[in-house]
């Protein structure tokens, strides 16, 4: 972690290895280092703990740091009143749908784009990324109605899971992440490939797949954490209680909990994204920077 | 409209280049179809969701926004909705909370990060360790998030987390969301807490973009630290701020789920109320889908505008 590179920034590495510069450096990436431990995992340690503590200790001035008498039964009632089980079920169930709905369109419609060059392919790309522009809040009446009649077929999807899938397919921001990525891999393989007699099909799961599992875990892990994180949505297509998501569970719940409960609820909802994020910390970093322009 | 999409090479998958197939053809659209089938067999699934679930909705929200339905019959009302949204006694209050919304969370939200990475870019140590801390709020869902700030840190008594801090400094404590003044700032907090983690990250990794040499020139001319964050740092990642500014911008103006979850709504004196909010209102409490939509339509209508303004502003800088 020391010493990456060497690489110039504001201030020069002999400016900071020396005499006083050396001192301010110090104290001040040791100030840094307990600052943002207090602003960022503080709040973090006073959910955990203080779902852990009575109705009458939360309530008492000061606040203790530490939980006095910790009562474990308030996760347990989180558990166990709010059917914790059930929803986080429900969530998971979404996200991994919305993973593999997103890997086989998405993936096929950026191979297509990037490489079979069909009719209006840059038309269809403009205005795929033409929708990023668009604010989700403006679109959500129209998607609603849209979605509780399907036009042409005539299908409610209100409590279905595809009401959650398929809008998320169309996901222009992937498709530009997939889209560069295949766009990176040179026509040479794909001449080769071509020579041998393969199909298009057979190129993509043969050749342009496997080259491409970095970005196809960014895709996916970022697919998750937005089916964990979204509300609006999964609130108005998920009305009834079998369907909810954990997010949406907690809300419902929240006005007639007891509030540590609540919070440890949300503990819990919290968990699994910070497990995806612990991991794989590194591809999700990586995959919010590419998708930026260089600077 | 099909000559530019022509490919440049010939690079039809399973069949021999034709020579010609380099300049625009004159073949029927159908041909052209089956002559790339699979092509357009991949794109199909995609582009089928965009249809259904973004570009149609785009066309129908504003269709809806001139029309009315009532028990199953819908009519054309012309700007009724307009006029009915604008005369709701929220309009102008939720405008208000909003572009007041926006600039404190410019102010914070903004410029904070940029510093953060600025500073995190310096240290040579820890710096994994700093990355993590700033981006972990952005992984909770923000329901979690916010019912932290509002039973925990925003509580009104002095057993909340703030309070307590402000008392043990022995500065005057606040009433959080149960004060119309103190709603927004305390909103913007919390939503600058659970999301400056993905600016920060992207301001480093454009100021490792940053070629080295310069800020040794600037050093050499006798700039200082802030100057050479004004003459350097800041030109050279001028596309970048741009963008983010935009970003933030269009995600600030849909400001929903810190009030709804913070302020139950509207919060104190109808402090809270945001357009995003009102929208909700209107679609899904008062049944009134049309007139959502049509507050929707005058939402993307201001953003057009700032977007306007925006490439204005970026067009004239290069």
């Amino acid at each position: 972690m020391a010493q990456d590179s060497g690489t110039r920034t504001l201030i020069s590495q002999s400016q900071l290895s020396r005499g006083r510069g050396r001192v301010i450096y110090w104290t001040l990436l040791v100030v840094v280092v307990a600052g943002f431990t207090l602003v960022f995992l503080g709040p973090l340690y006073w959910m955990v703990t203080g779902a852990l503590k009575s109705g009458q200790e939360i309530a008492q001035t000061p606040p203790s740091l530490f939980p006095k008498d910790p009562q474990p039964q308030n996760y347990i009632d989180a558990w166990n009143n709010l059917a914790l089980a059930k929803l986080l079920f429900n969530t998971f169930y979404y996200a991994i749908g919305a993973v593999l709905f997103q890997l086989v369109f998405d993936t096929a419609a950026a191979y297509s784009l990037s490489k079979l060059r069909p009719i209006f392919g840059n038309v269809i790309l403009a205005l795929m990324l033409g929708t990023l522009m668009i604010p989700a809040m403006v679109l959500i009446v129209p998607q609603y109605v849209t979605v509780i009649d399907l036009p042409i077929v005539h299908i409610n999807l209100l409590d279905s899971p595809f009401a959650i899938w398929l809008p998320l397919v169309a996901n222009a921001f992937n498709i530009f992440l997939l889209k560069r990525f295949f766009d990176s891999i040179p026509e040479e393989l794909m001449a080769a490939a071509l020579m041998d007699g393969a199909t298009s099909l057979r190129t993509l799961w043969s050749i342009i797949l496997p080259l491409s599992r970095p970005i196809l875990g960014v895709v996916s892990i970022f697919a998750v954490t937005a089916v964990w994180k979204d509300f609006l949505w999964p609130k108005l297509v998920m009305p009834s209680p079998e369907t909810r998501t954990v997010s949406v569970g907690i809300y419902a719940f929240a006005g007639g909990t007891p509030m540590n409960v609540v919070i440890a609820a949300s503990v819990i909802a919290a968990i699994p994204t910070v497990i995806i994020f612990l991991i794989f910390q590194r591809n999700i970093m990586s995959g919010l920077t590419t998708g930026s322009i260089k600077g | 409209m099909a000559i530019t999409t022509v490919p440049e090479t010939p690079r039809k998958p399973g069949r021999p280049p034709s020579p010609y197939s380099a300049r625009p053809q004159r073949t029927s659209l159908g041909r052209k179809v089956r002559d790339n089938l699979t092509g357009h067999a991949f794109l199909i699934g995609a582009v089928l969701c965009f249809v259904v679930f973004s570009w149609y909705p785009m066309v129908r929200g504003i269709i809806m926004s001139f029309q009315r339905t009532r028990r199953g019959e819908t009519t054309w009302v012309g700007w009724d909705n307009y006029s009915r949204i604008i005369a709701d006694p929220s309009f102008w209050t939720a405008w208000q909370n909003t572009f007041y919304f926006t600039v404190l969370a410019l102010a914070l939200g903004y410029v904070v990060p940029f510093f953060v990475a600025i500073l995190l870019n310096e240290f040579r140590h820890a710096k994994g360790y700093l990355r993590i801390l700033v981006y972990l709020p952005v992984m909770l869902p923000p329901a979690s998030a916010l019912f932290l700030f509002k039973f925990y840190a925003y509580d009104p008594s002095e057993a909340g987390l703030f309070n307590a801090i402000l008392k043990a400094l022995h500065l005057p404590t606040s009433q959080w969301m149960q004060s119309p003044e103190m709603t927004m700032p305390a909103m913007v907090l919390a939503s600058t807490w659970m999301n400056m983690g993905g600016a920060v990250l992207i301001y480093l990794a454009s100021l490792q973009n940053i070629p080295g040499e310069l800020y040794e020139a600037a050093e050499l001319d006798g700039a200082g630290i802030w100057r050479r964050i004004v003459h350097v740092t800041i030109p050279q990642t001028r596309l970048i701020l741009a963008l983010l500014a935009m970003l933030q911008i269009v995600a600030t103006m849909q400001l929903f789920i810190e009030p709804l979850i913070l302020a139950n709504g509207a919060g104190a004196e109808d402090s809270a109320t945001s357009v995003a909010y009102l929208i909700y209102q209107h679609g899904f409490f008062q049944n009134d889908l049309n007139g959502a939509a049509a507050l929707g339509v005058i939402m993307l209508v201001v953003l057009a505008g700032f977007s306007a303004v925006y490439v204005r502003l970026t067009a004239k800088q290069d």
